[in-house]
C-alpha cells in the first residue's frame, strides 16, 4: 500500500505567509483564552483538596454540594467524573494549621451521609507553596529544554535553521495549552508531561525535514532555496503521514481506553501531533527560508587555494 | 548479497536473549501478600520461620499460595485480597504486637525465576494504591534555632567575662550584641568568637549611639544547618516508615527543604500521619555501674536516684535520675573513624559543654549512656471522651566509658563497624527538631490503582494491535518486521526498567505507547528511504543498504532531540512525571538500539541471503 506512487509536487513555501498569519492568529487566540478564561489548573498547581468518591448509584450533584456547603466547606466544586456513579469533591488550599487529615474524614464522613457504601478511592492535599514552585519548575523545564534544542539544531545545521525550529517548538504547545484553556478540559501534571513530550516530538518532525533540506541543498545546486525546502516536504510527506496515522493510533487508544486519569494526557497528545504536522512543515521550514537559507548555508565549505601558491 | 555483519546480528539476539529473561518476571504479574518482620528488630532466619507461620495460617483454614524467607522478612502470598485480611487477623491474634505486618504485593513469578534474583518493575503509588505525603522543613526554623542556641551561649560567654551588655537581639539572619561600654567591644569580641570562630563579627552603633557588635552566620553555616535539619528529619522519618514494616516504602529528599515518603499498600492516613509525626530526643545521664540492672530488674527494686531503662537488644541499664545534657544542646553528630576505628564525633553547645566539663571532670573512668527517647500523642478513651496522651518510648543506645574531660566537642569510640553511622543517625535524629509541615498528601485506594492498571494495559493492548494492523498493511512483509521490532523495543524497554528497579506508574505506561507510537517512525523513515531508492531504479540490495543508510541521520537527529526534552523532564520532574521521563528516555535508547540494529538484523536475515531479489515486500 502506498499514498503517494511518485513524489508529490505540492507548493508549500508558497503559502507560508498565510500560514504566519494563521500562526500568529492561533497564539494571540490561545493566549487570550488563557487571559479570557484561564486554564483549569489541577491541585498539582493550584493547590488544594481533590476526593474522588464511588458511589454505588448515580451521583446526585447537587445533593452532594448542598451536603458539603452544610458541612462547612461553601467554595465546594463537586463534579462527575469518569462515570455518573463517580463524582470528584474540589476545595481550595486549606487555610494555615488545618489539618489535611481531619479535612478528608469530614467531607468523607458527609458523604457517607448520602450513600453509606460509598468508596474514596483517592483524596489528595496539596499545600499551595508546592503548587505555585511546580509551574515555576514547569515553565523553567519547557525553558530549558527549548534552549538546549536550539543549540543542538544550531550545532548539527546553521542558527537560521535553529531558530526556525524553536519558533515551530514554541508555537505547538501553544495550541495545546489554547484548546484547555477554550475547552476548560482540567490541566494537569500528566498534561504539562504531554506538553513537553509535544515538543520532543516537534522537534523530531522538523529535524527529518531539515535533514531533507540538508541533503538537497548540494544536489540543486541551480533551484531557488524555496524550491529546495518544497522538494524536501513534499519528499518526506509520504513518511510524515505515516508516522503522523502511526502515533495517532496509539494516542488516541491512550484518549479513549485509558481512562479518566489519561484523557487529559491523550487529548494534549492528539492535539499536539496535530500542531506539530503543521508547524514542521510551515513554521520551521518558512521561517528558515525567510532568514535567507541558501545554498553556502550548507553547502560543504569549498577548500580554498592559496593565492600565493602560483609563481 | 546484503548480509548484515555476523558479529552485531549476534550483538543484537544476545541483547535481545538478555531482554527477554529481565523481563520475564513481569508476566507473571502480583498478588496480594502479607510481609512479617519482628517488631524487635531480630531478623527470620531459614525455613523454620517460613513454616511456623505456614502451620498456624493452615490450621485456620487459611492457605497461602506460596512463603519465604528473603532478607529477614516472612513473605507470605495470597490468591486474593479477602484471604490475605484474614491471614492478617490470624497472625495477629496468634502473638499480639510481635511482628509487624505489613499488606503489600508478591510476584506470582515461580520459584526459579526468583531465585534467579530477577524482579519485575514496582509498580507505582498510582496503580498500587497507598499514600505520599511531602514533608517540608522549616529550614528558616533551623537556622533561627541555631541563632537562638547562640545567644544563649553569649550570654554566658559575657557574663564570664564579666562585659556588660545592655541586650543581645536575634534577628532573621543574625543576632546583634548591644554594649553598655563602648571600651569593651575588643574584649567582647574576642569572648564572642571564643564562643564559635566561624561567625562573621561587625561593629556598629545603634541609634542611640551604644557601641553594638553584629553577629551573621556565614553561608557554609546556614547551609551547614539546613542539611543538617533535612538529614535529621529524614533519619528520623526513615526510621519510623521502617517501623510500619511496610515493604517498598520509600524517604526521599525532594528538592531543597522537602522529604517525599511512600508507603504502597498502607491505606490509613490518619494513622501514618500521627505515627510518623513523633518527636525524638536525647538524654546523656550516668550509668549507676555500682548496682546490678539484671537484679533491678527482676526485683523490681531499683535503687533511690536511679531509673531502669533497656538497651537496644533488650539488656536492662540502671541510669542515674540527673540529666546532664538533652537532644537541645547538641548541635551536630558525625561517624568518623579515630585511629582506625568507628567513632562518633560530637558537639555541644555552650551551656552543654559546660555541664559536661562539670560532669566528666568528677566522673573520669565511670561509664556515660545516651538515652533516645520518641514521644507521640495518642488518642485514648477515658470515661468515654477522647484524650490526648503523650506516650514515650526510652532506649538506651550507647554506653561508654569518660576517658577523659571534655566539655563541647568529644567522641564516642569503641564501636562495631556499622554501629558508628547508626549511633551518629540517632544522635542527629535526636536533636533539636527542625520544624516540619505537610505540604502535601496523596491517598490512593487499592481499586483506583487496579483500575488504573486494567484501564492502562487495554489502552496499551488495543493501540498496539491497532498500530500492527496498519503496520502489516501498509509495508506488507515489511510491516511485520517493523511489528517484531517494536515487540523487541517493548521487550527491551521492560527489562531496562525492571533492571533499574523504576517504578511502573501511570504516565509510564503512557511513556511506554508514546515509544511505541514514536518508535515506528524510525522504520517508517527506513521504508520510506527503501521505497525511494527502489522508485529511483534501484536494485533491492542496494535500496535496502542505501535506505538504512541514508535514514540514519534524520533518525539520530530526531532521537537526540526528543532525548533534551525526556532529560530535562526528569531533571525538573517529580513522582510520576519523573518516571514519565524515565520511560521516555530509556525508550528512545532502546528505540535507536532496535532500529537501527534489530531491522537490519532481520531483514537481512530473510532477504540478505538471496543473491537476486525480484520484488521487495516493502
Amino acid at each position: 500500500m502506498e499514498f503517494f506512487h511518485s513524489v508529490p509536487r505540492f507548493r508549500f513555501m508558497a503559502a507560508r505567509k498565510i500560514c504566519y498569519l494563521i500562526s500568529i492568529l492561533i497564539v494571540v487566540g490561545s493566549i487570550a483564552a488563557e487571559g479570557l478564561h484561564g486554564l483549569n489548573l489541577a491541585v498539582d498547581f493550584t493547590g488544594g483538596v481533590v476526593i474522588e468518591a464511588g458511589f454505588a448509584g448515580v451521583a446526585d450533584l447537587d445533593k452532594t454540594r448542598a451536603v458539603l456547603r452544610e458541612t462547612g466547606y461553601p467554595d465546594v466544586a463537586v463534579q462527575n467524573f469518569g462515570s455518573s456513579h463517580d463524582v470528584l469533591v474540589r476545595l481550595p488550599p486549606l487555610g494555615e494549621g488545618v489539618s489535611a487529615n481531619d479535612v478528608t474524614k469530614r467531607i468523607e464522613g458527609a458523604l457517607r451521609t448520602l450513600d453509606p457504601t460509598v468508596q474514596i478511592r483517592r483524596t489528595e492535599v496539596v499545600g499551595p507553596q508546592v503548587g505555585k514552585e511546580l509551574f515555576v519548575k514547569g515553565v523553567t523545564a519547557l525553558c530549558i529544554t527549548v534552549l538546549l534544542i536550539l543549540i543542538y539544531i544550531a550545532f548539527r545545521f546553521r542558527w537560521k535553521f535553529g531558530v526556525g525550529a524553536v519558533l515551530a517548538t514554541m508555537h505547538d504547545p501553544f495550541v495545546v495549552v489554547g484548546v484547555f484553556a477554550v475547552t476548560g478540559i482540567t490541566f494537569d501534571l500528566s498534561v504539562l508531561a504531554a506538553v513537553l513530550a509535544v515538543i520532543g516530538y516537534s522537534i523530531n518532525e522538523t529535524v527529518v525535514v531539515f535533514d531533507r533540506v540538508r541533503e538537497l541543498f548540494p544536489v540543486m545546486r541551480k533551484a531557488t532555496p524555496a524550491e529546495v525546502f518544497d522538494r524536501a516536504i513534499n519528499e518526506t510527506l509520504s513518511r510524515t503521514i505515516i508516522t503522523k496515522v502511526a502515533t495517532l493510533i496509539v494516542v488516541v487508544a491512550l484518549y479513549l481506553f485509558g481512562g479518566e486519569a489519561l484523557r487529559g494526557f491523550g487529548l494534549a497528545l492528539i492535539v499536539g501531533i496535530l500542531a506539530v504536522t503543521y508547524s514542521s512543515m510551515y513554521v520551521a521550514s518558512g521561517v528558515a527560508l525567510d532568514l535567507g537559507s541558501a545554498h553556502r548555508d550548507l553547502m560543504p565549505s569549498e577548500r580554498r587555494t592559496p593565492i600565493d601558491d602560483m609563481p | 548479497m546484503n548480509r548484515y555483519p555476523l558479529w552485531k546480528s549476534l550483538l543484537f539476539a544476545g541483547v535481545m536473549l538478555l531482554a527477554l529473561v529481565l523481563a520475564l518476571p513481569n508476566l507473571f504479574g502480583e498478588a496480594p501478600a502479607l510481609q512479617l518482620s519482628r517488631k524487635d528488630g531480630q531478623l527470620f532466619v531459614g525455613q523454620t520461620a517460613v513454616d511456623q507461620f505456614r502451620d498456624l495460617l493452615v490450621a485456620d483454614k487459611v492457605i497461602p499460595d506460596t512463603s519465604f524467607v528473603q532478607q529477614g522478612r516472612v513473605t507470605l502470598r495470597f490468591a486474593d485480597v479477602p484471604t490475605q485480611l484474614k491471614a492478617r487477623d490470624v497472625i495477629e491474634a496468634s502473638a499480639p504486637g510481635t511482628y509487624a505486618i505489613a499488606t503489600t504485593f508478591a510476584s506470582r513469578a515461580p520459584e526459579w525465576v526468583r531465585s534467579l534474583g530477577l524482579k519485575p518493575m514496582s509498580l507505582g503509588l498510582d496503580l498500587r494504591g497507598g499514600i505520599y505525603l511531602v514533608y517540608e522543613v522549616d529550614v528558616g526554623g533551623a537556622v533561627k534555632q541555631t541563632l537562638q542556641r547562640l545567644e544563649r551561649d553569649y550570654r554566658l560567654a559575657l557574663r564570664g567575662k564579666n562585659i556588660q551588655y545592655d541586650s543581645i537581639e536575634v534577628s532573621a539572619t543574625g543576632l546583634i550584641v548591644t554594649l553598655r561600654d563602648a571600651s569593651h567591644r575588643e574584649e567582647a569580641r574576642a569572648a564572642l568568637s571564643a564562643v564559635d570562630p566561624n561567625v562573621t563579627l561587625v561593629s556598629g552603633a545603634d541609634a542611640n549611639g551604644l557601641a553594638t557588635v553584629n553577629i551573621s552566620l556565614n553561608e557554609a553555616q546556614v547551609r551547614q544547618r539546613q542539611d543538617f535539619a533535612i538529614q535529621q528529619n529524614i533519619t528520623a522519618l526513615g526510621n519510623r516508615v521502617n517501623a510500619l514494616g511496610v515493604s517498598e516504602a520509600s524517604v526521599q529528599r525532594q528538592g531543597a527543604n522537602r522529604i517525599a515518603v511512600q508507603l504502597p499498600g498502607v491505606q490509613d492516613a490518619s494513622e501514618v500521619v500521627r505515627l510518623l509525626g513523633k518527636t525524638a530526643t536525647l538524654e546523656f545521664r550516668l550509668v549507676d555501674h555500682e548496682a546490678n540492672a539484671f537484679e533491678a530488674q527482676q526485683s523490681g527494686h531499683v535503687p533511690l536516684g536511679t531509673k531502669l531503662y533497656k538497651d537496644r537488644s533488650g539488656r536492662p541499664v540502671l541510669l542515674k535520675r540527673d540529666v546532664i545534657v538533652t537532644g537541645e544542646q547538641l548541635t551536630d553528630a558525625t561517624s568518623t573513624l579515630q585511629q582506625g576505628e568507628p567513632a562518633v564525633s560530637v558537639r555541644l553547645d555552650g551551656r552543654g559543654g559546660e555541664e559536661m566539663l562539670r560532669t566528666t571532670r568528677e566522673n573520669l573512668g565511670k561509664p556515660m549512656a545516651v538515652v533516645f527517647i520518641e514521644r507521640e500523642r495518642q488518642l485514648r478513651e477515658q470515661n468515654g471522651a477522647k484524650v490526648a496522651v503523650d506516650v514515650s518510648r526510652e532506649e538506651v543506645i550507647s554506653v561508654a566509658t569518660i576517658n577523659g574531660v571534655f566539655s563541647n566537642q568529644f567522641q564516642i569510640t569503641g564501636l562495631a563497624a556499622r554501629e558508628g553511622q547508626e549511633l551518629a543517625k540517632l544522635l542527629r535524629a535526636g536533636a533539636l527538631a527542625a520544624p516540619v509541615y505537610i505540604v502535601e498528601q496523596r491517598l490512593i485506594g487499592p481499586s483506583l490503582g487496579q483500575d488504573n492498571i486494567d484501564k492502562g494495559v487495554r489502552a496499551l493492548v488495543i493501540g498496539s494491535a491497532a498500530l500492527f494492523l496498519f503496520m502489516a498493511i501498509y509495508y506488507s512483509a515489511f510491516g511485520l518486521v517493523a511489528n517484531v521490532v517494536l515487540l523487541c523495543n517493548v521487550i527491551l524497554l521492560t527489562a531496562c526498567l525492571s533492571l533499574f528497579g523504576a517504578a511502573l506508574t501511570l504516565p509510564g505506561i503512557a511513556g511506554i505507547m508514546l515509544t511505541v507510537g514514536m518508535a515506528v517512525d524510525a522504520n517508517i523513515l527506513i521504508y520510506e528511504r527503501i521505497r525511494e531508492e527502489l522508485r529511483l531504479g534501484n536494485s533491492p540490495h542496494a535500496a535496502i543498504k542505501a535506505g538504512f543508510e541514508k535514514a540514519l541521520s534524520a533518525i539520530a537527529d530526531a532521537n537526540v532531540t526528543t532525548l533534551i526534552a525526556g532529560v530535562v523532564l526528569f531533571l525538573f520532574g517529580t513522582g510520576p512525571i519523573k518516571g514519565f521521563a524515565v520511560v521516555l528516555s530509556v525508550g528512545i535508547l532502546t528505540t535507536l538500539f532496535t532500529a537501527l540494529m534489530g531491522s537490519r538484523t532481520i531483514i537481512g536475515l530473510l532477504w540478505g541471503r538471496r543473491a537476486t531479489i525480484a520484488r521487495l515486500p516493502v
